[in-house]
């Protein structure tokens, strides 16, 4: 029995100042968990109170690439892979932008690894949110670099064989600034965790464990997104500063959640204003970016 | 206490009554629960994750064929803003009831 009124409160929720409420409904299936990491990373915004001018999202393609077009602040959607690459160029253009990356496991891992690696090496200051739903979601549920061994994908139908990547691993041993993990139901630490890797400058990750309820669990029979949220309630442990080797995400193992890299290197632009400062002296002026 | 809240496609506005429980020295504060109905797609998330076990599943469908959350236990909304942050689908938040707003039920 359908009821046909549609009343809306007085007030309004207030995440909409920060969302195209002309597109929400989202696309996103019921129970996935991406929904709620927009909430987490909005709730970030408006806890450093930085100006809704003053950032700006860039994704690719993907389930999670959708992102870029539900924020009501300045973003782009770009190619399969190239968020980091066009963040890049945003960011060098104008440094003092808060440049945040959101997409997925696959775009950012797969197809933008080689991005991820040397914005990591060259300590770009973009903070990039992965959102690591262990396949890849929009396609169909094809395996994807984080898959985990003996998870059923689309392309890995018997179980997958690959040995997948730590998320967390690979960005500290690149040289990323500020490595943490946590899931979609630990919200509140994920809205600390985005807050402080906007405001560490350098290139920081957030790998957010999020449910994919119509492909990854689907497949694995593995429940709803809310079984998968019990999962991650039951199974995360915490360990703040854990070496990020012993972080390898097992199928339906104990998953380590917590801030494990907050360290302090010279991002790009400094490393470079350092550089020609000594080679040029008092000629050089130091780059702050070319847009006013 | 009413147990049945404005329920149906409504979005329900649930509204709490201060009690005078210790009120000169503990504070407890007191939500108020907003539910826009017709966008919630029936994940459960605030259901399972409320710490005080406020809301459970309506009866009825929402326009979507979804049903949605309802305020299952009167007063007892502690806003801590849980089911907001994890709902996916911006459908549902509370608000803290203003001091004084209700006087005693
Ligand atoms: C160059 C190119 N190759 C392949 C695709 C197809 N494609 C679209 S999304 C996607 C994978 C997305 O996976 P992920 O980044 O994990 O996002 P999710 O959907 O899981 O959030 C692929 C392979 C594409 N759009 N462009
Ligand atoms: S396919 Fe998976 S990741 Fe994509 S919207 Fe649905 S549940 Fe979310
Ligand atoms: S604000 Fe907290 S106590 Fe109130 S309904 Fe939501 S989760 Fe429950
Ligand atoms: S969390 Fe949101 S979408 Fe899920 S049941 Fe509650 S109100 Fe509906
Ligand atoms: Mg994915």
């Amino acid at each position: 029995m359908t009821k046909e009124a549609t009343l809306e409160p007085e007030l309004s929720h207030p995440m909409e100042e920060l969302l195209r409420m002309d597109r929400i409904p989202h696309i996103w299936c019921p129970t996935c968990g991406l929904g709620t990491v927009v909430t987490a990373f909005a709730s970030a915004i408006q806890k450093l109170e930085i100006g809704l001018d003053d950032i700006a999202v860039v994704s690719g393609i993907g389930c999670t690439g959708r992102v870029a077009g539900y924020v009501k602040i300045d973003s782009f959607h770009t190619t399969h892979g190239r968020a980091i690459p066009f963040a890049t160029g945003l960011h060098l253009a104008n440094p003092k932008l808060k440049t945040v990356v959101i997409s997925g496991d696959g775009d950012l891992i797969s197809i933008g690894g080689n991005h991820f690696i040397h914005a990591a090496r060259r300590n770009i200051d973009l903070t990039v949110i992965c959102v690591n739903n262990f396949i890849y979601a929009m396609t169909g549920g094809q395996v994807a670099p984080t898959t985990p061994l003996t998870a059923n994908a689309s392309t890995m139908p018997y179980g997958n064989f690959e040995q997948p990547f730590s998320i967390p691993y690979l960005a500290d041993s690149c040289g990323a600034v500020y490595v943490a993990r946590w899931s979609a139901l630990h919200v509140r630490r994920l809205v600390t965790a985005i807050a402080e890797a906007i405001a560490k400058p350098g290139f920081s990750v957030v790998e957010v464990i999020s449910p994919c309820s119509t492909l990854y669990s689907r497949r694995n029979r593995l429940g709803t997104g809310l079984d998968l949220m019990r999962f991650y309630h039951d199974n995360c442990e915490i360990k703040h500063g854990a070496d990020t080797r012993e972080l390898e995400i097992k199928f339906q193992e104990k998953i380590t959640v917590g801030k494990f890299i907050d360290r302090d290197r010279p991002t790009f632009v400094q490393s470079m204003n350092n550089w020609y400062g000594k080679v040029f002296g008092d000629e050089y002026e130091p780059y702050e970016g070319a847009v006013e | 206490m009413p147990q049945d809240l404005p329920a149906g496609p409504k979005s329900t506005t649930a509204k709490y009554w201060r009690k005078p429980l210790d009120a000169d020295t503990v504070k407890v504060p007191h939500g108020e629960l907003h539910i826009v109905v017709n966008r919630c797609k029936g994940c459960l998330f605030c259901v399972e994750y409320c710490p005080r076990e406020v809301l459970e599943m309506s009866q009825d469908f929402n326009v979507k064929g979804y049903h949605y959350p309802e305020v299952s236990k009167d007063d007892a909304c502690v806003n801590c803003g849980l089911c907001e942050m994890l709902c996916p689908e911006f459908a549902i938040f509370c608000v803290l009831e203003e001091e004084g707003g209700g006087g005693e039920a």
